[in-house]
């Protein structure tokens, strides 16, 4: 995890994560990612390699159809941009969403 | 601007806003609209959010720990879609963007994500695309949905536009603002019409897709003559449907002007002419457009229009209500005819295969006395105040006018007991309108007062073609050869027998079947009020003679379609403004 520009009061912070549940990131876990990203008064913009979406935004981030072993960018810009990237960091790679993982070959 | 060609079940020609009501196919047409009513648009979508995601907090919050919280979760995810502000946005900025309505943004917008979805090359994923149909769904019920509760409190003039529409739900319009009604569904017999045209509504059915075609708000013009919409139609189309309409009107006019005058051929023959009521309010209209009485009294509103089943007093009341209008004139009360598209299947525990051939009508009334026995107590009381007729439906053999009457009997000597004063000599008649009714008429005929012909039935029956199937309705005709012999079998024993004969189905409200009715012998026909006026000036128009050689050369055809023809060039002679 790095720490951005610091312009004015705005602070940047942003991390790659994996999606490493099974069923990828559908619309539960969408909905865990976005409840999370809205407690929080920083911007969130997640990416793939080629989109770019509104982490608020359940339809965005449904429609970024990332699947298990998808890697995906969380850029977060505002004050609490830290904490904001921290939780949902934590929600993708430690808690799995809640969701189980796939079977070990 | 769009023409759609339906049934024309109701006369008349109206020109509103649509409405559309109980929209279950949500395939929303694009429509544009006028810049300026952007902002409405846009308000309506956020109320239907607004709405909508009320609705899902509801259910989310009573599906809270059922199904290990899975259903919870469908709804809880649904809500957030809502809640998203970038979805709305999108939604708002096609409005403003391209002056679409609502209903085309959300929907057009909605099925644009779900087909996104549909791609993703997952399965799990290409299948949440159904979740987004419901949501779809779920706020277009919000945007039409809201109009459907409209119907009850209308405070504007509305055509009212429907996939199909109850006969329950048409008797609850209110006449004052819904001025036409159009639906993809129905025939011109369906109840639903048969309603339409006793309130005086002019209505055009079987149109298929109509509802698939307009959205609320469009103006449209329903031309119950021709059997037409017209759908967002240009200025010069508005004006000339507004001048038909003012001649229509006038045609109307000119023949309430002959409503005192009496229903005469002009060689002399005096025709009873009666109307067919479904209301106790609808007896105004009979008197008022000059009918000698009530030929058929429909009672199963009485049944309908409640959760529970009417009492002695319901039924009392509204019987004394109409024959006081009437005072000395006829009232032909008929026996609950419940069943088959009526109230018993939508109650049944397990609907009956085939209904129509199944426990209804009188077979119903004789599984259940105390219902039975309830109708006919109110039923004789009501006869002290007029001139009042029982009538039993759908007999099919003698034994089952023997029971009616037993039970009428029974029903009878309860009433002597309690010294209830009643008309014992009131006159008992049953309508025939099964062929094996018709094909032993001269056996029934011993039995009753006098027989009605109910010919929607009888040509179903005998045609076996149900009347409200528009893939089959082609081959529903009251003039069909096999349907005519039948009839004439009837006035013929009928008139042996020497007891009163009436026709009482839709026939006689029918301009071409007039001469050929009066040809077979028919003095007394009861029909739709409001068209009372048009069959008078027919009666009046013609004379026996003419009408006698009309039957007889109808009765030689053997095509359907050749009589038809027929009718319809004899017809025109006599009263061209009628087609």
């Amino acid at each position: 995890m790095k720490a951005g520009k610091d312009t004015l009061e705005k602070l940047v912070f942003e991390t790659e994560v994996e999606i490493k549940n099974k069923d990828g990131l559908h619309m539960r876990p969408a909905m865990q990612f976005v409840d999370i990203a809205n407690q929080f008064d920083s911007d969130v913009i997640v990416s793939n390699s080629d989109t770019e979406v509104d982490g608020k935004s359940i339809m965005q981030m449904s429609m970024l159809a990332a699947i298990c072993g998808s890697k995906l960018k969380i850029k977060a810009e505002g004050q609490d941009a830290h904490e904001v990237v921290n939780a949902l960091k934590e929600l993708v790679e430690e808690k799995h969403f809640d969701e189980p993982m796939p079977k070990k070959k | 601007m769009e023409i759609k060609k339906g049934i024309a079940v109701s006369p008349g020609i109206s020109i509103a806003k649509l409405l559309v009501i109980d929209s279950e196919d949500y395939r929303i047409p694009r429509r544009s609209i006028n810049p300026s009513q952007r902002i409405t648009e846009i308000q309506r979508i956020r109320n239907a959010f607004k709405d909508a995601s009320e609705e899902l907090s509801r259910l989310e919050a009573e599906h809270d720990k059922a199904e290990g919280g899975k259903i919870k979760d469908i709804f809880a995810v649904h809500l957030r879609f809502l809640r998203d502000r970038s979805l709305r946005k999108r939604i708002t900025d096609l409005v403003h963007a391209e002056s679409v309505t609502a209903e085309y943004a959300v929907s057009s917008v909605l099925r644009q994500i779900a087909s996104e979805f549909a791609k993703v090359n997952d399965a799990y994923m290409s299948e949440r695309a159904a979740d987004i149909y419901d949501i779809e769904r779920r706020l277009l019920k919000q945007l039409l949905g809201k109009k459907r509760e409209e119907v009850g409190h209308l405070t504007e003039e509305v055509v009212v536009v429907a996939r199909e529409l109850s006969p329950t739900r048409t008797a609850g319009f209110d006449k004052k603002f819904v001025k036409g009604i159009a639906s993809d569904a129905g025939g011109r017999t369906s109840h639903a019409a048969i309603v339409a045209r006793s309130l005086g509504i002019p209505a055009v059915v079987a149109l298929e897709d109509l509802t698939e075609y307009v959205s609320g708000g469009d103006t449209i013009i329903v031309d119950g003559n021709r059997g037409i919409v017209i759908v967002n139609p240009d200025g010069q189309t508005i004006e000339q449907y507004k001048e038909y309409s003012k001649e229509f009107v006038e045609l109307e006019h000119r023949l309430d002007a002959i409503r005192e005058e009496p229903a005469v051929t002009r060689d002399g023959s005096r025709i009873t002419l009666l109307g067919n009521i479904e209301f106790p309010d609808e007896a105004e209209v009979v008197l008022e457009k000059g009918g000698d009485g009530i030929g058929l009294y429909r009672t199963e509103f009485l049944y309908l229009n409640s959760a529970s089943e009417p009492t002695e007093k319901d039924h009392y009341e509204a019987y004394a209500e109409t024959v006081r209008v009437f005072s000395e004139k006829p009232v032909t009360i008929r026996t609950a005819d419940l069943g088959a598209d009526k109230y018993t299947q939508s109650r049944r525990f397990a609907p009956e295969p085939n209904p129509f051939l199944g426990l209804r009508s009188i077979r119903f009334c004789l599984q259940n006395l105390m219902m039975f026995k309830t109708q006919l107590r109110a039923i004789l009381r009501a006869s002290i105040l007029g001139d009042v007729k029982i009538m039993f439906p759908l007999i099919t053999n003698r034994q089952e006018l023997m029971q009616a009457k037993m039970i009428l009997r029974d029903v009878m000597e309860d009433l002597d007991e309690e010294s209830i004063s009643y008309n014992k000599d009131i006159q008992i008649g049953i309508m025939i309108e099964t062929p094996s009714a018709a094909l032993t008429a001269f056996s029934l005929a011993r039995d009753v007062d006098f027989f009605s012909i109910g010919t929607n039935d009888l040509t179903q029956y005998t045609l076996a073609v149900d009347r409200g199937n528009e893939l089959v309705s082609t081959l529903y005709s009251t003039v069909d050869p096999a349907v005519l012999r039948l009839i004439r079998t009837v006035i013929q024993d009928a008139h042996k027998s020497q007891i009163d004969l009436s026709v009482c189905g839709e026939m006689a409200s029918e301009p071409e079947y007039i001469m050929l009715l009066l040809g077979m012998g028919v003095k007394t026909m009861s029909l739709s009020p409001p068209m009372l006026p048009e069959i008078k000036q027919i009666i009046r128009s013609v004379t026996i003679e003419d009408c006698n050689k009309v039957a007889r050369k109808v009765l030689g055809m053997n095509a359907e379609r050749q009589i038809s023809a027929y009718l319809r060039n004899s017809t025109r002679k006599i009263l061209p403004e009628a087609f």
